[in-house]
């Protein structure tokens, strides 16, 4: 499997700012990104799965974080070899113990569509973050051992990290208190 | 087999929703002797409003599952909606045993987006009061867990200590608890005068303390009993279940965040990492134990290296002025104005950074769009994945087991719900 | 003279003494026997949910103490209890449980809402947070911070215990089912509390 050099063609600097077909180096194929100085790669969904695997053999043992993230406001971002850019993003952070190096994974993910598959099968230790980030944004992990509402009372109707949910936040009245 | 066919055919976990667990809790079965009991979420063990179901066959545990959830606070919605450098009061209360470390890890991971880097002083400042935090984290896992385990002594002993550290916070932050001491840029603060023989005090008292928690706990028959080959894991389950930090090393597998990717100024300091041999809750309690005496070590050294200057950093857009310029400068005042209330502007970007707290792995990624609020703030919290190994640890043991294997994994609700 | 008045205070009898009962001559004593013994050996109810939960516990370990205030058996069943302290804030899966809790609980049952997140929702005015754990459970006197210090709750707890002195608890509770919502603040301090120091900076 080819290891990511930082240096090797990747373009420096941040999301907003890339010029989209500067270009030119993939690791995993699938196009890769200097984020901050971190390795962040970016399938497509179709490729999500297949690479996933790819990373557990390359010898990253650890699946650190899955988190969602919504771009509802900033949808015009522009991101590597011209993926198109979703309201949804699948954040997965991993992590190499013995190499000690720690790789990223952005999936992007449009709004009438969040199936994702589930790595739960693959680390074990992502099944309860998917399970919050399907409370959160909504996404829907296909294979998840246990599609349960883990943050959130059951019933809650609504994924409360959305841009689009409301803050929740409740007026304050001050009531008049005697002698102040 | 693999680690995850292992994992898998185990079957410990009750994967069962909590309307369905509650209709099945009333099906009797009298051929039967398996039950699905609820513990918690309000219940003595101190670990806050944890529940766990479980499958019981008598008095073995089969099947088990924490129920999380009670204590969610819309922190990561909250932390959207405050400025970066409001951030810090926001996270300081996931974590509430240990909120020194993130504050350091969201400070950490502003600052790298800011591309700043922060002076030698404040560096050394946050690393000691880390250590210093660790040291009160651990003494308060030592006191729940001894009385947990039945050693109400213990958990008096364990606060007493602690109270020595939380003495010296005070002092240098304002606050027993839930600081806000770290921001980015630098900590709020610098170390008041004569500081040194405050810690000189503490790191004298401590050793013979933590002498006598040995010869309550450590040597002691009942307390071996209770806790050696309970709640056993091995290193390969736990890389796979994501655990970390004393779960990780108590299996043998030495990972300390500190030394294998090191942050601060932890490169420059001398300590070992505490490792345990059989996976067990032993193994965890005396890895803390010891991990105390490693702090002692680190904040020793901190006391003869750290060097002088400033306390955070002089970017007048990040840090605020000092409060005396207010009165002199139009521009002090001005700054002061604008990262009150609009909050500095942060680049756009992304980065995840991570620390190692008393519980594990503790990371935060945060993703800006260039304005003055994150656009997403998500902390991993290392208690919420270490609860993952929860089924695993009790599977096969018994009902009073289960009260060792939780206060051993050390949750913190607050990060665990956020 | 002083110590006739002196005793009488610590037999609760006050000034008003008898008179003030509406009870006759004979089951007065015992009415404030009753209600010395119920003050001085309240069970709080282990509700420590976030953050005060560890200031609750320090103040129930050696350095604070609430033993010397007879207080520090936290009874695990609430069938056993009678102080809820509410420490922490509660979320809105957490709240059924609560009111659960609260109902188990024989009467005279008080509550003490510990830290800002239980008063009001504290800093978390926000979809998950109950914005005040009186909107659940009637609360008795709300203890300020964030969190609280351990001095504050004993602040908190010997204000009770002065309530329950006084009868004024238990008859409001009879009467309207609710609390006594008293806020903790300088002026209703048992005991003088230092000025603070004001220190100012710049060229004045």
């Amino acid at each position: 499997m080819s290891s990511v050099e930082a240096s090797d063609g990747i373009a420096e600097g941040n999301d907003n700012e890339m010029p989209a077909n500067t270009y030119a180096d993939t690791a995993y194929d699938v196009p890769v990104f200097n984020s901050n100085g971190q390795i962040v790669l970016h399938p497509e969904i179709g490729f999500y799965e297949g690479l996933i695997n790819n990373l557990l053999a390359d010898g990253y043992q650890m699946c650190v974080d899955l988190c969602g993230v919504d771009y509802l406001k900033n949808l015009t971002r522009k991101l590597p070899n011209g993926t198109k850019a979703e309201r949804f993003e699948l954040v997965v952070n991993f992590l190499d113990l013995s190499e000690k190096r720690r790789i990223r994974v952005r999936v992007q993910l449009p709004e009438d569509d969040l199936k994702v598959p589930s790595i739960s099968m693959i680390y074990p230790g992502a099944e309860a973050m998917e399970r919050e980030a399907s409370d959160m944004f909504g996404f829907v992990f296909e294979g998840h051992p246990d599609p349960t509402p883990i943050l959130l009372p059951e019933g809650w109707m609504g994924h409360p990290l959305r841009k689009d949910f409301s803050m929740g936040r409740i007026p304050v009245q001050f009531k008049a208190v005697e002698g102040r | 087999m693999s680690t995850l066919d292992h994992l898998r055919n185990r079957d410990a976990i009750l994967r069962i929703s909590e309307s369905e667990a509650e209709n099945r809790a009333e099906v009797i079965d009298p051929d039967d002797e398996r039950m699905i009991i609820n513990m918690g979420p309000q219940h003595p063990s101190t670990h806050g409003v944890l529940r766990v179901t479980m499958e019981l066959q008598g008095e073995t545990v089969l099947r088990s599952k924490p129920v999380i959830g009670y204590l969610h606070t819309g922190m990561e919605k909250t932390a959207e909606d405050l400025t970066f450098l409001q951030g810090p009061t926001n996270v300081t209360r996931m974590d509430y045993a240990a909120p020194l470390f993130t504050e350091l890890v969201y400070s950490l991971a502003v600052e790298k987006l800011l591309d700043i880097e922060i002076p030698e002083r404040a560096t050394w400042i946050r690393m000691l009061m880390c250590e210093l935090n660790r040291m009160s984290s651990h003494l308060l896992f030592l006191a729940t867990n001894g009385m947990d385990l039945g050693s109400v002594g213990m958990m008096i002993y364990g606060w007493r200590e602690r109270e020595e550290v939380l003495r010296f916070f005070e002092k240098v932050t304002g606050l027993r608890m839930n600081h806000n001491y770290i921001r980015p840029g630098g900590v709020a603060a610098d170390l008041p005068d004569n500081w040194q023989s405050d810690v000189r005090e503490i790191l004298e008292i401590l050793p013979e303390r933590l002498e006598q928690f040995d010869v309550l706990m450590t040597g002691q028959p009942i307390w071996r009993d209770r806790t050696q080959g309970v709640g056993v894991i091995t290193a390969e389950e736990a890389i796979a279940l994501g655990a970390t930090g004393p779960i990780l090393r108590s299996t043998g597998y030495a990972w300390d965040t500190r030394r294998t990717m090191p942050y601060l100024a932890y490169d420059k300091v001398d300590f070992d990492i505490v490792v345990g041999t059989y996976g067990d809750t032993f193994d965890r309690y005396a890895i803390r134990l010891n991990e105390i005496r490693e702090s002692m070590r680190i904040v020793e050294q901190c006391l003869d290296m750290i060097p002088k200057g400033p306390y955070r950093v002089e970017d007048r857009k990040v840090t605020p002025p000092p409060r005396a310029r207010i009165d002199e400068s139009m521009e002090a005042l001005i700054h002061h104005f604008k990262i009150f209330t609009e909050g500095y502007k942060v680049p756009a970007g992304e980065v995840y950074t991570a620390v190692e707290s008393p519980r594990g792995e503790l990371g935060c990624y945060l993703v800006s769009d260039g304005g003055s609020k994150p656009q997403r703030m998500h902390i991993r919290a290392p208690s919420f994945v270490n609860l993952q190994t929860l089924p695993h640890m009790m599977h096969g043991g018994l009902l009073a087991d289960a009260v060792a294997v939780i206060s051993s994994i050390d949750p913190i609700m607050g990060e665990v719900d956020r | 003279m002083a110590d006739v008045h002196d005793l009488k205070q610590k037999l609760g009898l006050g000034d008003a003494g008898l008179a003030g009962l509406g009870h006759n001559i004979f089951t007065a004593p015992i009415e404030e026997l009753v209600k010395w013994a119920r003050r001085r050996s309240v069970m709080p109810a282990t509700f420590g949910l976030a953050c005060c939960a560890i200031e609750m516990m320090a103040t129930g370990t050696a350095h604070y103490d609430m033993a010397r205030y007879g207080m520090e058996t936290f009874r695990a069943s609430p069938r056993q209890a009678d102080l809820m302290i509410v420490a922490g804030r509660v979320s809105q899966k957490m709240a059924p449980v609560l009111r659960q809790i609260y109902d188990q609980m024989m009467e005279p049952k008080w509550v003490i809402s510990m830290g800002v997140c239980a008063s009001s929702g504290g800093m978390f005015n926000n979809y998950a947070i109950v914005q005040g754990v009186d909107q659940i459970v009637p609360v008795d006197i709300y203890a300020p911070g964030c969190p609280p210090g351990p001095e504050t709750l004993l602040h908190a707890i010997l204000a009770l215990h002065e309530k329950i002195r006084t009868g004024e608890l238990t008859e409001r509770r009879k009467n309207t089912g609710k609390g006594a919502g008293i806020e903790l603040s300088r002026e209703n301090a048992p005991d003088a509390q230092p000025e603070p120091v004001i220190i100012r900076t710049g060229r004045r």
